[in-house]
């Protein structure tokens, strides 16, 4: 055995960049999901922006998405990713609708599925690099559930993905309750996804809130917070250091 | 475009600790109900005990996903159980399952940290102790997981347990009424939690005895 084989051998061993056929770091990534249970059902909040490293590179970018007729998805992390496992959940909504026998996935069922996909890919060391958010209600049962890339998952009255979990979820546990009004619920989204529009580079002034209640799922048209960035400190942020620009 | 995550990595903790004493009519199971990742909560009510049969209850801490499979792996081998046997595995026989599962995935191991805790078939409290590749030891009691480092040698020092070496054998079964056991446990608890981030939340107690099987909570710190 020569050297260059050897050589080669080892880079596979090492899993080189180079011949690699999985996903070692994501491309176009969209920053944090934040969602929450309300009287009435679930509210998912997400922006609209993919960023290609700490380029903003697209800007309406849909991370919410209806799964059947009973859940919506939202997702950050790989978008291309995340439209793979729109196929998955695509491709398994229609085979259940074929039995025609009057039965649906529930928003249970699909994040079950959800967190076998994720843990498996880990197993193959081909991870889908995303942390999805899942909310649905059906038969009067609201459920909201997330899952990482490598297949953590849980429940929680309130839920959120990446830096979402440092900023959000501290704001959703103070003011979180069981009989949130869907107004109250919005707001409070909106509250936080303003915190994580001023703190979080990657977040975009664009998004859109799901809802899902007993009789349906709505997902709004794209719309922006109203901001104040007139703060003496956003002016010159760099006043008094020295050595700045 | 340049690398910028740190290299991936199929495994995470998040952390947890579990307790199990075993009396001689008696059996307590104990865990917080926190799930971390880093220094991030990620949820403060995720029980980590499962009821595997009638008389053997299992405690995990580590990697919950891997946490998931294996107790799902277990569920399903014990429902085979019963179709063949038309019967409840034993406590004995589930420790074997469970060791011979986690070492199944000695190359690729599982990153969970288990006790089981059961009755045995003359209905005396039994704990067994494991490390992720499935070793195993039928013990008095046992503490895994994040904050085993402070409450194993508070346990020690407590129930002085008779040595493994003696000959003949001394029976490893705690002298401790059952309450005194749960007051013990709920101890262990409030203390690990005053130093160890990653228990808290909450305590799930599990108790099994002649009478069955109960469940209570107990609120720990939050912060």
């Amino acid at each position: 055995m020569n050297f260059a084989d050897s050589a080669s051998a080892m880079k596979n061993l090492l899993g080189s960049e180079g011949d690699s056929q999985r996903t070692l770091y994501p491309y176009v990534t969209g920053t944090s999901v934040v969602a929450i249970k309300y009287k009435d059902g679930i509210l998912i909040a997400a922006d609209m922006g993919g960023s290609y490293g700490s380029t903003l590179r697209y800007k309406t970018v849909e991370r919410l998405k209806p799964v059947g007729k009973h859940s919506v998805i939202g997702a950050s992390g790989e978008i291309s990713d995340f439209q793979e496992i729109m196929r998955y959940l695509d491709e398994l909504i229609l085979y259940d609708n074929m039995w025609d026998d009057g039965n649906s996935l529930g928003p249970k069922e699909v994040h079950n599925y959800l967190t076998r996909v994720m843990y498996n890919r880990r197993n193959k060391f081909n991870p889908l690099w995303n942390s999805l958010v899942l909310g649905g209600v059906k038969n009067g049962q609201k459920y909201l559930g997330t899952v990482s890339m490598i297949g953590v998952q849980y429940e929680d009255s309130h839920v959120a993905t990446g830096f979402g979990n440092h900023l959000a979820r501290p704001i959703l546990r103070d003011e979180w309750h069981e009989n949130l009004t869907y107004e109250e619920g919005v707001k409070l989204l909106e509250k936080c996804m303003r915190v994580l529009l001023y703190r979080d580079r990657s977040a975009v002034n664009k998004l859109q809130i799901a809802k899902i209640t007993e009789e349906g799922f709505t997902i709004s048209q794209p719309y922006s917070l109203k901001t104040f960035w007139d703060f003496a400190a956003f002016k010159n942020p760099t006043v008094g250091a020295e050595g700045s620009w | 475009m340049t690398k910028q995550q740190a290299n991936w990595s199929p495994y995470d903790n998040n952390g947890g600790t579990c307790v199990a004493i075993a009396g001689s009519d008696y059996c307590v199971i104990a865990s917080d109900t926190r799930m971390s990742t880093g220094y991030s909560i990620l949820t403060r009510d995720y029980s980590k005990i499962i009821q595997l049969a009638d008389k053997s209850v299992m405690a995990s801490s580590g990697f919950q996903a891997d946490v998931r499979a294996l107790q799902k792996v277990l569920s399903a081998r014990h429902l085979l159980y019963q179709h063949q046997h038309n019967k409840q595995m034993s406590c004995p026989a589930m420790a074997q399952l469970l060791s011979n599962t986690l070492y199944y995935k000695r190359f690729f191991p599982y990153y969970s940290f288990n006790v089981l805790g059961g009755l045995d078939h003359e209905g005396k409290g039994c704990v067994y102790t494991y490390d992720a590749v499935g070793s195993y030891e039928r013990v008095g009691y046992s503490s895994q997981g994040s904050g085993s480092t402070l409450i194993t040698p508070f346990l020690d020092n407590q129930l002085k347990s008779p040595s493994p070496l003696l000959l003949p054998a001394k029976d490893a079964v705690t002298p401790l009424s059952e309450t005194e056991a749960i007051d013990l446990v709920r101890t262990c608890f409030v203390s690990a939690t005053e130093r160890d981030i990653y228990t808290g939340d909450k305590l799930e107690i599990v108790v099994l005895n002649a009478s069955g099987i109960r469940r209570e909570y107990m609120e720990l710190r939050k912060d």
